[in-house]
């Protein structure tokens, strides 16, 4: 290695603080097993990013390393992808309120603390992109969210946004006992459904009436933002996040998607393994939760470590999430091991924590794989990922390093301690048990 | 030369070729007569046996539900009929040293939540043993995870919920599990032990006061019971004397520092033993637990970093064994999901979180023994101790290691592989 490579090395620190500046120099993590989810794993390669980009990646002998770049030592390393959390809570967002059991024209958008510690958590955790739900407690939540973790202040700055420069995200949607309330919510199984449909009836009449005032505005209906929002489910360009635990109540779901053809991800899914194939040949996508015992609420008694494996089998795209702070954002690569102990192919539990999650998103061209042109988004790891001993060393987002163990303030989010969750809202999503 | 035959004991034969033959001993043992029903041998690849170094190619030798041997398999010399169930690895079965576990029902309803009891402030008198469901599901799902044995009863959540004990994990019957009727009683501190709907204790300073006076109690009805033998039984302050008397120790459950503190201060007043509980702040007032002498039940690992536990830590248990402060690991209390955490589990991440394996190990089998009482009959491989033991596929830590069986007083439980 040339002096003036060491150089360069020894000045990566000051390098990086230089911001937009910084993501605009090459950098080369070189010597690390690279494993891209899209491809075969690189034994001793090197990633080459560049202006927030993946720019290459392959063996140390096969990527040509400009002059210009900044070179990290990555031998010993582990790079995966960044990692896709498709259901989490973090950021203190709220959603809907107690009023009504649906409002979908609430945004988690505008619930959102950017400078929430559990964003910081979320990254030392690995985490680069991630769905924030709003709810629980309602057949329809609000708007959720897709943000990229960026270092930054405000929420437009987290948002991902739709090619047309609207906030990507979904609408979240519930079943089961986590919505039964007293009225106006509904107190049984049948009567969700019924609200439900009622309401997705009304946004088909708000559409037609949209499509038929084409060119005459004075024929439009009044305007509404719930509606709106439900026009873009119907149309399929807002995918429904729809948590369900119980076997019945994932067909309900299904007997839904097929009545009003919105896309859709099954979240939960607890008693997915009793129905794996009517999922799979719904082709409907599942976002497992990974708990570390059945039960804590009658919906979960058969909850298994097992539906991941199970689900995948039978061909359905399994993604799994946190749920944060169900489970806690630091330990989600841990999830996927689990999945992985109960018999989940581990090719396979890694794409469930980052392209099929992507996928899950609309997010698939951007991030998942460590594919040139994706954005920059991965996680060095000191091993394995699914080993107990592995830690997250650095995460990066769009080519710059938001997470760094060797940072003392960075290492507090990742262990916790005295100050980590100033701060903090903990969003215990579902969590109705009187008096605890 | 021998060749140990493979009986079916639930797990099956074993896909892998069996070990290359030992070469012979140098003194031949005494042979091990396979007579007896009761009789098998565990055979590891690794036993570790917390007596010592782990033995590799190891055996433990069972007999009516005690453990009678334990060596190399070429020092048991087993018979080539003689039954016996392998693993990677072997462990002396896991000891859970706090959990509610068959109080706190799977459900998670009304009815099947008897860890706490919110009539009244301070109910010592409430018995682990009437409360206890062996058949709860998650008795069983800790037993899949190689937990034989679970310090379990009544909650945090009031000043004085109630009395704590010792289970096996077989799910029969409590008088048949039991192993301590009353090992602990449960004190809450701090914002957990505030009383509801404005009843007392509604300050940290007068749940002190409360907790104070009913220990003062307990010595006065010490005092009018010697004196006047006829005086009325109070079954709540029978176990306060208990206390009094050093038998017993307070659980005390407390996050905050200074509520750690508070703990300390009333133990030296009236000279009882008390166990820290949860402590997610015990890093900052170290060398004060030290000079307590106290035993510290470190929150798990994965525990959520709200409320009270807003400056708790992974490292917590690395941060107490760096103290040299004793220590054993738990699942403790969940109010929502997981109902019940995996004491095997939290270990892992503690390990992963700086805490040597060894020590985690320790914590679960003879120090959570030691601290529990039951270090005669459990926590090590030794002989005369009770067969309870742990199989794994591999590191027991590892995520993807698997739990392959468990061995509780002799009675083998297999299955599918957790």
């Amino acid at each position: 290695m040339s002096a003036r490579r060491l150089l360069r090395i020894w000045t990566l620190g000051v390098l990086l603080v230089g911001g937009a500046l910084a993501q605009d120099i090459p950098h080369a993590f070189v010597g690390a097993r690279i494993e891209p989810v899209d491809g075969a794993v690189i034994e001793r390669g090197t990633l080459l990013v560049r202006g927030g980009r993946i720019v290459a990646l392959g063996p140390v002998a096969d990527v040509k390393v400009p002059d210009d770049a900044v070179i990290i030592d990555a031998a010993g390393r582990v790079i995966v992808p960044g990692l896709v959390c498709s259901h989490s809570h973090i950021g203190s967002v709220a959603g809907a309120d107690g009023s009504s059991p649906i409002q979908p024209e609430v945004r988690a958008l505008d619930g959102i603390n950017p400078l929430d510690p559990g964003i910081q958590k979320a990254q030392a955790g690995g985490i680069t992109s991630v769905n924030v739900m709003p709810g629980s407690g309602h057949l329809l939540s609000g708007q959720t969210i897709y943000l990229k973790l960026r270092d930054v202040r405000t929420v437009e700055e987290l948002a991902i946004k739709n090619p047309d420069g609207s906030f990507a995200g979904g609408i979240k949607m519930a079943n089961g006992t986590n919505p039964m309330k007293e009225p106006p919510f509904a107190g049984t199984r049948g009567k969700a459904a019924a609200l439900m449909r009622a309401q997705l009836h009304r946004a088909r009449d708000y559409q037609k009436k949209l499509a038929d005032a084409v060119g005459d505005a004075s024929k439009a209906p009044e305007r509404s933002l719930g509606l709106e929002a439900l026009v873009e489910v119907l149309e399929g360009k807002r995918v429904v996040h729809h948590h369900t635990h119980r076997q019945d109540d994932i067909l309900t779901v299904l007997r839904l998607q097929q009545e009003f053809g919105f896309r859709c991800v099954l979240h939960h899914v607890s008693e997915g393994w009793l129905v794996a194939e009517q999922i799979a040949a719904a082709k409907v996508p599942c976002s497992v939760i990974v708990i570390d015992s059945p039960g804590g609420k009658v919906e979960a008694a058969h909850l298994s470590l097992t539906t991941g494996a199970v689900l995948d089998r039978a061909g359905v795209l399994v993604g799994f999430h946190t749920d944060d702070g169900i489970t806690d954002s630091r330990l989600f690569l841990r999830s996927a091991a689990l999945a992985v102990r109960a018999g989940m192919n581990r090719d396979k539990a890694l794409q469930a924590v980052t392209i099929a999650n992507a996928r899950m998103l609309d997010l698939q061209d951007r991030v998942g794989t460590l594919t040139p042109g994706k954005d920059a988004d991965f996680v060095v790891l000191s091993g394995d990922p699914f080993s107990v001993y592995t830690r997250v060393l650095q995460t990066w987002v769009e080519g710059k390093k938001v997470f760094d163990f060797a940072d003392a303030k960075d290492r507090l989010m990742a262990m916790g301690g005295y100050g980590a969750s100033d701060g903090q809202v903990m969003s215990m999503c579902c969590y109705t048990q009187e008096g605890q | 030369m021998f060749a140990i035959a493979c009986v079916v004991l639930s797990l099956g034969c074993p896909q892998e070729p069996a070990p290359a033959p030992a070469p012979a001993p140098v003194a031949a043992p005494a042979p091990v007569a396979a007579a007896a029903s009761k009789s098998f041998a565990v055979l590891g690849e690794t036993v570790v046996t917390m007596v010592g170094a782990p033995i590799v190619n190891g055996a433990v030798l069972v007999r009516d539900g005690k453990i009678e041997r334990v060596g190399t398999a070429v020092e048991l010399a087993l018979p080539a009929d003689f039954p016996v169930v392998r693993a990677k690895v072997v462990t002396p079965g896991l000891i859970d040293a706090h959990a509610t576990v068959g109080l706190s029902g799977l459900l998670n309803v009304p009815h099947d939540q008897d860890q706490l009891e919110k009539s009244a402030p301070m109910q010592p008198e409430l018995r682990a043993l009437d409360a206890f469901n062996p058949r709860d599901d998650l008795v069983a799902w800790l037993r899949g995870f190689g937990i034989t044995t679970v310090h379990t009863g009544h909650g945090p959540g009031a000043l004085i919920s109630g009395q704590t004990m010792v289970v096996k994990t077989h799910g029969r019957t409590v008088e048949a599990d039991v192993v301590v009727p009353l090992a602990m009683v449960a004190v809450t501190l701090g914002d957990g032990g505030r009383g509801r709907d404005g009843k007392a204790p509604g300050t940290r300073a007068k749940s002190i006061a409360m907790l104070r006076e009913h220990l003062q109690k307990g010595r006065d009805y010490v005092a009018k019971r010697q004196k006047e033998p006829t005086t009325a039984i109070d079954l709540g302050l029978e176990v306060t004397a208990k206390v009094l008397a050093g038998e017993v120790p307070l659980l005390v459950t407390a996050h905050r520092a200074h509520d750690l503190l508070a703990a300390v201060r009333v133990a030296k007043e009236f000279g009882i033993r008390i166990v820290l509980d949860g402590a997610a702040e015990a890093y900052l007032v170290l060398p004060e637990i030290v000079a307590a002498q106290t035993w510290v039940l470190p929150h798990p690992a994965m525990a959520r970093t709200g409320g009270e536990l807003q400056n708790g830590t992974m490292e917590l248990a690395k941060l107490l064994l760096d103290a040299k402060v004793p220590f054993a690991l738990q699942s403790g209390y969940e109010g929502y999901v997981p109902k019940t955490r995996v004491v095997l589990w939290e270990a892992g991440v503690a390990v992963g979180h700086g805490l040597p394996a060894d020590a985690a190990l320790r914590a679960l089998t003879i120090d959570a023994a030691r601290l529990l009482g039951v270090d005669k009959r459990l926590g090590t491989l030794e002989v005369g101790k009770d067969a309870d033991l742990a199989l794994f596929d591999g590191d027991p830590f590892e995520f993807t290691t698997h739990c392959v069986g468990a061995v509780i007083d002799g009675v083998h439980y297999g299955g599918a592989p957790r």
